[in-house]
């Protein structure tokens, strides 16, 4: 008699830990057949509020490492990724995508985030300069995270966009909370798997599951997000833009009815990097 | 082998003692043994007795045919009138922007659209003292900070982003940028000529087309430089001012053309904009409140932290969003610096505008000086010490004495909120993380100020201090290579620099 | 084993008495030069700059005549009898009986003398004591010594100040002015340490002063500052009252002016007059009486109409 498999439990990944949704709430996902596949949490409000304040727990220590262990870290996930890209792709393939395009998307999502691991201690260098003012100061501008970034990901290429934007995020020293795509959000349970051994600490990179009608209006107006950066409908950009409004946050809203590419190069850059960082100008006189 | 530095602190140690006790503590007398004349600034400031929107290259009058006007906040006098835009005025200023936008500007190659901003920097250069004058007239702001300050640095920024015109391939590294097309701004009264100047050039020089509407109680000098402007032969849209009041700005702002928005005013109001511009796809700037920290260690230069205190929080009358309102104070010296605040801000002239030698002048609005009245109040209805200054005002005009507040804790009102005055609230601190905490504990993050003779502790703190400029053993100081703008809610973008065209291009 | 470098010496004296910003300091003075001084305003500052003037001759080819006649030019600066005397004639020791000679011993006029192996100072102390004595003795009202730099530079603060200590009694009752030399002792932060090792072996109305007027840079209006503040914190500090020379290079009227307007911001009206501020000045007197004369006459005034003058096309 054949053997009854073990099926593993989805839970998110919040603040380093495996967690169920605090509402005890999931929504079945089904695979490409239709079949029932697994319970996938059903984060709330609360959830994404306990995610924050992981993320705020985590971010300055983050935003303390250097940018080399920073980079040695991005590429370790990378690694991980690389290590379980059959799982990986397989669970890409729930949502009905042909196994090759899977594992395209795994091999570019690894690809990315080895991009983004080259640009940490690089984008200082190119986004920051020092300023050739008329008096004599010395004069420089750094860039510097924003603090807690939520990231609300397409409903597409589930691993690949969501990486894409993880990954400039991170990169800065920024931390985030992400909500996973909704209609396949299983690659997103396993990412979080893949970070909890990556070395990034606990908290940097929050992932939850759910549904966007019930996340997003706290997304808008919770005060500590610093910024959202998303991809969403004109609906959901009006309500991201009004919360925003009353804590000045930014909004980096790409437009979910757009047709994009994710696996183009013209997807990843220095100016997604630029995006999660605040400018910083620090004048100092140049005396004896 | 130098010898051991046995160093006399003072023969008269003793007698020190005595003054402690018996005598009066010595004191400086700051009087009238050589008291300065008059010295006002004689320029024609050639204002026209009636100002009209300047709109696609020409002074047009309003559709509606209303004027209002336009007052001397030093003493409450007429000074001239200026046109007031309806939306149809509003609609013509887009137009004609749109069409420069679409047509010769556009089109125009950098180095052409360069020299442009040349000229213009050149023709204000020319007409300084005239605009010095003109500005200290309309905002009260005193003569030496227009003529040494204002115009200047609205000279220099045009210069400065006249250069980038042809060089837009360096701003942002790896990518080609092109111009968004047109710009609506909307800016304030605290520096009306150099806003003007800060927002125009960047704009213009990445081939933008722009209709700015200058703040309501300060049009005058953004409708002088209309006159450089056309003296310039800049084409015909390149740039509209449309003048009035807040229906006028949130018409500017608010209207479907622009593809971006700048709007440099309070947090309140840029709240107010972010609100209304929800879901539309215009790019916006954001340039807001301020309350910031300038914090003094024990080892800091104090002389030059107390000049730079001064200089942080009296400056435009205070009315300046990065203006240093708070002071944090390591205990070890707050008395000192008390003291020394004190002795300096007795020799602050407070009057007459145009006079050569007023250090603070009118208040810009009677609106304002309530408000600052209002704040102050407060604060000593908190408990807070008030020190002001004996100093005579004139007795006409809105005038407000420099007052600083000791004892502020940090929930009290003054240390709070945004005064945009000449006033100044001292706190005081313990540690460095202390010092940072408090620094960092409010909504707003434009800027702060740093004191200190160790340079780790600066670095420290500049990257700790969550603000988008960092004054370290200075204060208050401003360049067109220099971006400026705030973390949190004290906006966002920056203006200056490299940093700053960003705000004004997308990415191709 | 406590270490004793001249930079660690020097460290710990900056710590006691703080630092100074040296870009602070030029822009704060910058401010005094926007301050505009007009008719009467201007009137006052400049006859009190006469009234300040420590009228200098300190050269290899000074003569017993060319100081009588610096004293007469002291006495009465100008035909016009308005103007009042200057403060004093500041000359070499050997010129200091010759001086008392041409001015007589009731002057108003005082008598200043640069001794203690002037400008270098690099004389064994006891030849420095001795110049001091006899210059005093000759009739000097008033000793210029300069301060051992290469002490002050070495840490040696004991030294610099058991010199300055000495030349105090040396002086008797003649009033003490200690030049620290500025531009020897290159940074504001010794500028001010300097003023304060002085200012505490000092009596009460004696002088702190900037330099020689022998080396490359004199007063500054940023090195007048800082040793205005050190002024300041002392006599804030001990209830004393330390008093201010600037000396070399302010040659015009604007300059003095926009000295005055830093001791009336800075100290405030109780050192604008003589006994508390000085200029050490040559050709700073003859600008000051073309001004005032312009302010009568509303002509701008040729420099051959005023005696001593050193220019003459």
């Amino acid at each position: 008699m054949a053997r009854l498999p073990i099926t593993k439990t989805p839970k998110v990944y919040v603040g380093g830990a495996f967690i169920r949704s605090e509402s005890a709430r999931v929504f079945p996902l089904r695979d490409a057949a239709g079949d029932f596949f697994a319970n996938i949490p059903q984060c709330t409000r609360k959830d994404l509020r306990n995610a924050v304040e992981a993320a705020a727990k985590a971010g300055p220590g983050w935003a303390k490492r250097t940018a080399y262990n920073r980079g040695q870290i991005l590429y370790r996930l990378a690694e991980m990724i690389e290590a379980r890209a059959g799982e990986m792709a397989a669970a890409i393939t729930l949502g009905g995508t042909t196994p090759s395009a899977a594992a395209r998307e795994v091999a570019a999502a690894v690809d990315r985030l080895i991009y983004y691991a080259g640009w940490t201690d690089k984008y200082e260098q190119v986004l920051g300069n020092v300023n050739p003012v008329a008096a004599p100061y010395f004069n420089f501008t750094v860039t510097e995270p924003m603090g807690i970034i939520g990231v609300i990901a397409p409903d597409e290429a589930p691993l690949l966009a969501l990486i894409s934007l993880i990954a400039p995020a991170i990169t800065s020293g920024n931390t985030v909370v992400a909500l996973a795509s909704t209609t396949q959000p299983y690659p997103a349970i396993l990412l979080g798997e893949m970070l909890a051994t990556s070395d990034l600490p606990g908290g940097v990179v929050n992932l939850l599951t759910g549904f966007r009608a019930e996340m997003i209006p706290t997304f808008a107006t919770h005060t500590h997000l610093r910024a959202i950066s998303a991809v969403v409908n004109a609906a959901e950009r009006k309500a991201l833009a009004l919360g925003a409004a009353e804590s000045v946050k930014r909004t980096i809203l790409l437009k979910a009815e757009e047709k994009r590419d994710w696996f183009a190069s013209a997807l990843q850059g220095v100016d997604a990097i630029r995006d999660t960082v605040e400018f910083k100008t620090t004048w100092h006189p140049v005396g004896a | 082998m130098p010898t051991a530095s046995v160093v006399k602190k003072s023969s008269r140690a003793p007698q020190r003692v005595a003054n402690r006790v018996g005598r009066r503590a010595p004191e400086l007398i700051f009087g009238d043994l050589w008291a300065f004349d008059p010295a006002p600034e004689s320029a024609d400031p050639k204002l026209k007795p009636r100002y009209d929107l300047f709109i696609n290259g020409k002074f047009v009058a309003p559709k509606g045919g209303k004027y209002f006007d336009s007052i001397n906040p030093a003493n409450e006098r007429k000074l001239t009138e200026i046109a007031l835009a309806g939306p149809g005025d509003v609609d013509a200023a887009y137009a004609a922007a749109q069409r420069a936008a679409d047509g010769v500007w556009g089109k125009m190659p950098g180095r052409e659209r360069a020299k442009y901003l040349y000229r213009i920097a050149r023709l204000l250069q020319d007409r300084a003292r005239e605009f010095a004058v003109a500005e200290t007239l309309d905002g009260g702001k005193p003569i030496k900070e227009s003529r040494d300050f204002d115009v200047p640095m609205a000279a220099a920024h045009f210069f400065y982003h006249a250069g980038w015109a042809d060089k837009l391939d360096y701003v942002a590294p790896g990518r080609r940028v092109a111009p968004l097309g047109v710009v609506g701004q909307v800016i304030p009264w605290n520096f009306p000529l150099l806003m003007c100047a800060w927002k125009l050039a960047p704009a213009i020089a990445m081939g933008n087309t722009v209709v700015l509407k200058p703040a309501e109680t300060t049009s005058i000098t953004a409708l002088k430089l209309a006159e450089i402007i056309q003296d310039a032969g800049l084409p015909p849209g390149v740039v509209n001012f449309v003048t009035g009041a807040g229906d006028v700005g949130a018409a500017v702002l608010n209207h479907p053309t622009p593809a971006k928005i700048a709007f440099t005013g309070s947090t309140e109001v840029g709240k107010i904009i972010m609100r209304s511009l929800a879901g539309s796809d215009k790019k916006m700037t954001m340039e807001l409140g301020g309350k910031a920290a300038n914090i003094i260690f024990d080892d800091a230069p104090l002389d030059q932290a107390v000049e730079g205190i001064v200089n942080g929080i009296f400056f435009n009358q205070g009315h300046v969003c990065c203006a240093g309102s708070r002071l944090l104070v390591q205990e070890g010296i707050a008395d000192k610096v008390l003291a020394k605040l004190k002795a300096r801000i007795r020799t602050l002239r407070v009057g007459d505008p145009l006079d050569k030698n007023t250090d603070i002048g009118a208040i810009n609005s009677r609106a304002q000086l309530t408000k600052i009245r209002a704040l102050v109040a407060a604060g000593v209805k908190e408990g807070c010490a008030m020190f002001q200054p004996e100093c005579a005002l004139p007795p006409k005009g809105f005038y407000f004495r420099p007052t600083i507040f000791s004892g502020v804790s940090m929930s009290s009102r003054v240390a709070r909120e945004e005064i945009f005055g000449p006033v100044l609230s001292i706190l005081t601190f313990r540690t460095v993380d202390e010092a940072i905490e408090k620094a960092n504990n409010t909504a707003y993050g434009l800027s702060a100020g740093v004191w200190t003779d160790k340079g780790s502790r600066i670095l420290k703190l500049s990257t700790e201090l969550k603000a988008g400029v960092v004054w370290a053993n200075t204060y208050n100081k401003f360049d067109p290579a220099s971006p400026f703008g705030g973390y949190k809610e004290s906006g966002f973008g920056r203006e200056g620099g490299r940093q700053g065209l960003l705000d004004y291009c997308k990415l191709i | 084993m406590l270490v004793r470098s001249p930079q660690a010496a020097l460290q710990r004296l900056f710590d006691e008495v703080g630092s100074v910003d040296q870009i602070g300091i030029d822009e704060r003075v910058a401010k005094y030069g926007t301050r505009s001084v007009k008719k009467s305003a201007k009137l006052w500052g400049l006859r009190t700059a006469v009234t300040m003037v420590d009228l200098t001759t300190l050269e290899g080819k000074d003569t017993p005549g060319k100081v009588a006649s610096l004293c007469q030019k002291a006495l009465r600066p100008h035909d016009d009898a308005s103007i009042p005397p200057v403060a004093a004639v500041c000359v070499y020791p050997s010129m200091v009986r010759h001086a008392r000679r041409a001015l007589g011993n009731n002057s108003s006029v005082r008598i200043a003398s640069v001794a203690t192996a002037f400008p270098s100072g690099q004389a064994p102390l006891k030849t420095r004591l001795a110049e001091v004595k006899a210059a005093v003795a000759d009739g000097a009202d008033e000793i210029d010594m300069v301060i051992n730099r290469g002490a002050f530079l070495a840490g040696e603060f004991g030294r610099v100040q058991d010199e300055i200590s000495a030349v105090v009694t040396a002086c008797g009752t003649a009033t003490l002015k200690v030049i620290l030399e500025v531009s020897e002792l290159e940074t504001y932060d010794s500028i001010r340490a300097a003023s304060f090792l002085a200012m505490r072996v000092i009596r009460p109305g004696d002088f702190i002063k900037t330099s020689t007027g022998k080396t490359s840079l004199n007063a500054t209006l940023g090195n007048n500052q800082v040793m205005l503040e050190a002024i300041r914190d002392f006599y804030l500090d001990t209830g004393v009252a330390i008093a201010m020379k600037p000396a070399g290079g302010i040659r015009t009227s604007k300059q003095a002016l926009t000295f005055l307007i830093a001791v009336k911001e800075t100290l405030g009206d109780a050192w604008l007059n003589n006994t508390r501020y000085r200029f050490g000045a040559s050709s700073l007197l003859n600008d000051l009486l073309r001004q005032l004369e312009k302010e009568k006459t509303g002509a701008y005034q040729a420099p051959y109409y005023f005696s001593e003058a050193a220019e003459s096309y």
